[in-house]
Formats: C-alpha cells, structure tokens, sequence
C-alpha cells in the first residue's frame, strides 16, 4: 500500500474548519494527560478554566478584556501572513503604539481640545504602530533583510525604551516610587462596556468585517492574495509588489498599534509595566488558528483570552502554574501544523500491485 | 589590561551558549531546514536541566535530559516540516511558543513543595569555572583558560564541526540535501532521513547551549533567561555565513557586548540601563542589514539554496 499526496487546487473548505477543531481536542487530551502527571484532575481543572472565563458576568468581561488586543493583533498579523511577510513584532508595536498614546496624552493634553484629545491620542498611537512595522517592511522590500529577526528584535528594543521612559523620564513624581506615568485625565479614558472591556471591542469588530470585506471584495485585496500565493506572478501582471507589502504591513502595524493605544487608554490609564502581556505572541496563534481568515480572528481570539483568563483563575484558585493557559494554546498548534497538510494535499491510499513495489524506485 | 582580561573572560563565558546554539542551528540548516524554535528549545533546555541538577546534583545527567528534551522538540519540528510539510517558519514559531510557555510552566511546577514547587530562586550543582596554576594567571590566556568546561568543549566542537562539513563525505552529503535536494536525491543520499537526523543533532547542541546558561553563566531558573538569544543565533548563523569557524565571532561580537554592558553597569554610568539592554538586539539588526546588503553587493550568497523549503519527490 502506498500513500500519495496530490496537491489540491483549492484547500478543502471542511478540511479548513475540521483541523482547527481537532487541533482544540487534541490540546485537551495532551493538556489533560500532562496535568494527570502533574496529579491534578484534568475534568476538574478544565471546569474550572471554563467557569473562570466563561461562568460569570465579571469573568466574561475579563475574558473579552484579554481578546481585545488579542483580535486586533491577530487580525493585524493575519495581514501580514498572507503576504508570506512574517510579521512577529507585534508586541513591539503594540508597546510603541500604548507609548505614542501616552505621549499625546501626557505632554498635549493641554493643547488639544479635551474632545478631541482621545481620538488624536489613539489616531498617533495607531501611526506609531505603523511606523514601527514600517522599518522591517521597508527593510525587507528595499534591502531583502530578514524580517522575522528584525520584527522580533524590535520588540525588544520597544519594551525597553518604555521602560525606559515609564521608569524615568515619563515617571509619576508623586507615584511613591511606583514606576509608571502619571494617570490620564477622566477625558481620555477610552468609553467601557461590561467591566473592564472597552469599546476597543467595536473597533476590532469593524476592522475584522472591513478586512473581510479588503480582501474579498476589492481589487487590492486580491492584489494582495496574489503577491502572497507567488511574488512572481504578482510582478508579471504588473502588481507593483514591494509597494503593496510596505502598505499591508504597515496596516498591519497599525492594528497592533490600535491596540496598544486602547490598551493604555481603555485598561491601565497610564503608561506602565505589563501594558502587553505576551498578546503579540499569542496574536500569531490567533491569526494561524483562524487560518488568516478575518471574521474568524474574533472567535479564536475569545477561545484564546478564555485559555489565559481560565489559567489565571486555576492559578488562583488550585496552585495551578498560570502558564497552563499558555502551554495548552501552543499545543494546538502543532496538530494545527500538521493538519495544513490535509488542507493543502489530497491523500490517496493506493494499493500498489505487487510488481511495481518490487521495482527498484531509487529509494535510498 | 585588567579590564580586557575580565572582558575577554566574561565574552567568552556569555558567548558559549551563543557559540553552541549557532553550530547546532548552522548543521540544521544546512541540510535545509530553518529551525526558528531556537528560543523555545533553549528555554526548554535551560529549564530541564537546572530541574535535573538540583535534583540528582549530576552535571551530566543534567546535560543528558536538556539534550535529550532539545532532540524530541527539534524531531517535532522536523515531524512537522520535513514529514507534514507545514510552513518551516511557523512550525519554528510554534516550538518557540509552545516552549517557552511549556518551560514557563515546569519552572512553576517543577520545583519542590517548600518552594511553592516554583524552581525560581534555587542553586543546584553548577559547573565552575578551572582555574589552572600557571597559565590561569597570564593575562589573555587566562581568560581562555579560565572557562568551565563546556566552554572547553566548544573549543573542540568549533574545528570538529568545520572538518565535518568540509573535509568529510557526510559533510558533503549535508551540504547537497541543503543545497540541491533533488541531485543529493538522485545521489542516492537520503533527503528526509538527513534533514531529520541534522534538525535533532541542531537541536541537542541548542539545548545544550540553553543549560550552559542555566547551569553556568547565569545558574539557577529565572523565567526568560535566554531573553532572546535564540534569535540573536538565527542572525548569528547569517553572520557566520553557515560556516562552523566563524560561529565563533559572532559570539564572541555578542558576548563582547553583554560583557561590556555588564561592566558599565557595574561601574555605574549615566546611560539608563533601559539602552545598554537595548544594545544587543539594535546591534543584531544593524548587523543583519549589513550583512544582508554585503551580500547581495558581492553576489556572494552563502545561504543553503533550498533552506525553508520542503522536499518532495512528486513536486518536481
């Protein structure tokens, strides 16, 4: 018996929601097995994950507070994974958009009209969002340097330069040697919903169903989709494909810098340690989990902040490591991974004759 | 004189891991394959083998266990990208992912009662730097001699490696799956068995790399205590050209400027902490532009041409 892959034309649409799902189950037995070696019962550690992310009003609140950011990033780098551009600083421009923000708040806020200070405040953070993942696209188009590393080591240099500022010159003088900024007046504080979740909420809705929209529906969209399928192709029909890239990744960039700026006006209400708790990191699970496809994004992401609410709820409640929210996310990745195959390929089972296996096939 | 000595000791002690980590992830990709879950498995091989030293007080058994749990990461990774055929850059993100969430959570768990089974905080056997009588005091060679002997090791490891892969036919053999799958194929050498057998070894010597830091340059476990150095090496290796002798200057670059940061700050200088820790990874971005723009300037691509992509003999 032989196995051959042939590659599909298109990828299996029940392939694409199937591999997902299977993925989740697959994370829950692992995670399950592993907490049984750890002497914890997995039945009553996943109860307790759900009920803390999903069994009260305060819980689900808290659970939306983490999928904010979480969708706006994932949506941010699902548009950078289509075009093959591997975007993984979105951390850094999460931060740098928060600092941006802070900034406008901090040193202008006596110059711009109370109402309009918040927009303006969001609208810079989101620039500098864009502006951060500007220089790795840029980078990458003109120069060809490897825009993994770049995006990656520049979220180190983001976090450091708002420590830097938040634990000097940006530091509260009268924070009793707290480091953070000052708080922001009551006119920026970014309007909330149910708890501690803000508005940030509607805009990552819109940008998901206007993404949706981008990619399926306009021409540049499907500019994009080709230039991601095959650069070449994209430069023989005359698409103008380091252009494209330099835009869609600062779009990109801009999301995450959305969501950086609602972070810092909608959570915190000043600049301080822990404005990203990993959700750049996380967002790439997002958007691979969603398959980069935009009106998913939301969805995972809500699975994903359940995963990490749920985990800090078990920490608290039964000495649980919090970082079983994590781990139980990047277990889903792998069957993910692995699943891509079924999406991408057909599998055939053939049962050879038996001359033909004796055939010498060249197998070394 | 003094001060170099001491910056010399110190670069070459910050530089082990980093000078481990490159070799394993330039064999790795040599046979074509892209390994991105550096930082992952070096976490995962830090964690593991602090866990394994403060409990058995075995160096070696410590060493054993982190290699091993680098083998089974990387072996996934191969699974995934050489058998399944999943993106090599996202199968790599995923390692990363999973890994340092996984080491998080045993440096959590892992430890004993009286510590709230958290391993933070704990000393385990560790391994201490010779001192030998005469030629530890010479300055210069001293700073060389002056090492653990992990760092031994990698003085050895570094011509080895270089032997192997030019001097030598599995060398060749590497180097052609990297290259040129399909002629290494026609060769008769086995594309997938090779691309797998070099990702597991890549990623022993990463793990290994991980323990130095956990067992060596900086003992004990502290959450993130590669803070990124497995993706400083993906740049070191473009750095080195995937060439085994220059992994060592790279390191040596990297680790110089770890040592130099911990001097000022030592002596107490007015620069903010915040831009000395920012100081490796600018200087990873500056050199990965001016490497990459060298390059392409001298039509000098020492890259494996078929690095990043899967094999497969239906595809041709």
């Amino acid at each position: 018996m032989k196995i051959i892959f042939e590659k599909r034309k298109s990828h299996s649409v029940a392939a694409m929601i199937a591999v997902p799902v299977i993925s989740f189950v697959f994370s829950l037995i692992l995670t399950g097995i592993m907490l049984a070696i750890f002497k914890a019962n997995p039945f009553i550690t996943f109860g307790a994950m759900f009920n803390g992310a999903f069994g009260s009003m305060m819980g689900f609140s808290e659970t939306l507070v983490k999928a904010i950011p979480l969708m706006l990033t994932g949506l941010g780098i699902s548009i950078a994974f289509k075009l093959k551009f591997w975007n993984i600083g979105a951390e850094g421009q999460l931060t740098m958009g928060g600092v941006a923000t802070a900034g406008v708040v901090l040193f202008l806020g006596d110059s711009i009209p109370p109402t309009l200070l918040l927009p303006a405040a969001l609208l810079t953070g989101v620039l500098a969002g864009a502006l951060w993942a500007g220089i790795p696209a840029i980078l990458k188009t003109s120069l060809n340097v490897d825009e993994t590393l770049v995006t990656l080591m520049m979220n180190y240099v983001a976090i450091m330069f708002s420590e830097f500022l938040f634990y000097g010159p940006w530091r509260d003088p009268k924070g009793f040697g707290f480091p953070g900024s000052k708080a922001f007046p009551e006119t920026v504080w970014l309007p909330r919903i149910l708890g501690r979740a803000h508005i940030g909420l509607y805009f990552a809705l819109v940008a998901a169903i206007l993404l949706w929209i981008v990619f399926k529906r306009t021409r540049w969209g499907f500019e994009l989709g080709i230039i991601g399928a095959s650069p070449k192709a994209a430069r023989y029909q005359g698409i103008a494909v380091g252009r494209n890239i330099v835009l869609a990744v600062f779009l990109s960039g801009a999301l995450c810098g959305l969501a950086g700026a609602t972070e810092v006006t909608g959570i915190a209400r000043r600049l301080q340690q822990g404005l990203s708790i990993g959700y750049g990191y996380t967002a790439i699970i997002v958007a691979w989990m969603a398959q980069l496809n935009p009106i998913a994004v939301p969805f995972v992401a809500v699975l994903m902040a359940a995963l990490l609410v749920g985990g800090d709820q078990v920490q608290m409640m039964m000495g649980l490591p919090a970082a079983m929210g994590i781990v139980m996310q990047g277990m889903m990745l792998f069957p993910m991974l692995a699943g891509s195959l079924f999406t991408e390929y057909r599998v055939k089972w053939i049962r050879a004759p038996k001359r033909a296996a004796a055939c010498p096939e060249g197998e070394a | 004189m003094e001060l170099i000595n001491s910056i010399l000791t110190i670069t070459l002690r910050a530089g082990t891991s980093l000078v481990l980590a490159t070799l394993g992830e330039i064999f790795t990709e040599r046979s074509g394959v892209l390994n991105l879950g550096l930082e992952g498995i070096m976490l995962m091989g830090a964690v593991t083998g602090f866990a394994a030293s403060y409990y058995t007080g075995n160096l070696v058994f410590a060493l054993l266990v982190s290699m091993t749990v680098g083998a089974i990461l990387a072996l996934l990774h191969a699974f995934l990208s050489v058998t399944m055929r999943a993106k090599q850059v996202v199968s790599g993100l995923s390692i990363t992912l999973f890994g340092s969430g996984f080491a998080a959570f045993l440096g959590q768990r892992l430890g004993p009662e009286s510590n709230h089974f958290r391993l933070v905080g704990l000393s385990g056997a560790r391994f201490e730097p010779f001192h030998p009588a005469v030629l530890g005091d010479i300055p210069i060679i001293g700073a060389l001699v002056n090492q653990d002997i992990i760092t031994y090791a990698v003085y050895l490891l570094i011509p080895l490696a270089w032997f192997f892969m030019y001097k030598t036919r599995p060398g060749l053999w590497l180097r052609a799956v990297g290259d040129d799958p399909q002629t290494a194929d026609a060769m008769g050498v086995n594309v997938l068995r090779t691309r797998y057998l070099y990702t597991v070894f890549g990623g022993m010597l990463v793990a290994l790399g991980g323990a130095h830091l956990s067992l060596s340059y900086t003992p004990g476990w502290t959450e993130n205590i590669t803070g990124g150095r497995g993706w400083i090496v993906i740049a070191l290796v473009i750095f080195s050209m995937w060439n085994p002798s220059r992994a060592i200057w790279g390191a040596l670059l990297f680790g110089g400027i770890n040592a130099v940061q911990f001097r000022l700050q030592a002596s107490g200088t007015n620069i903010p902490a915040s831009f000395l820790n920012m100081m490796p990874y600018i200087v990873t971005i500056l050199v990965l532009i001016f490497i990459t723009w060298w390059e392409t300037l001298s039509k000098k691509v020492g890259g494996p041409a078929s690095l990043g992509t899967s094999y497969m003999r239906e595809d041709k």
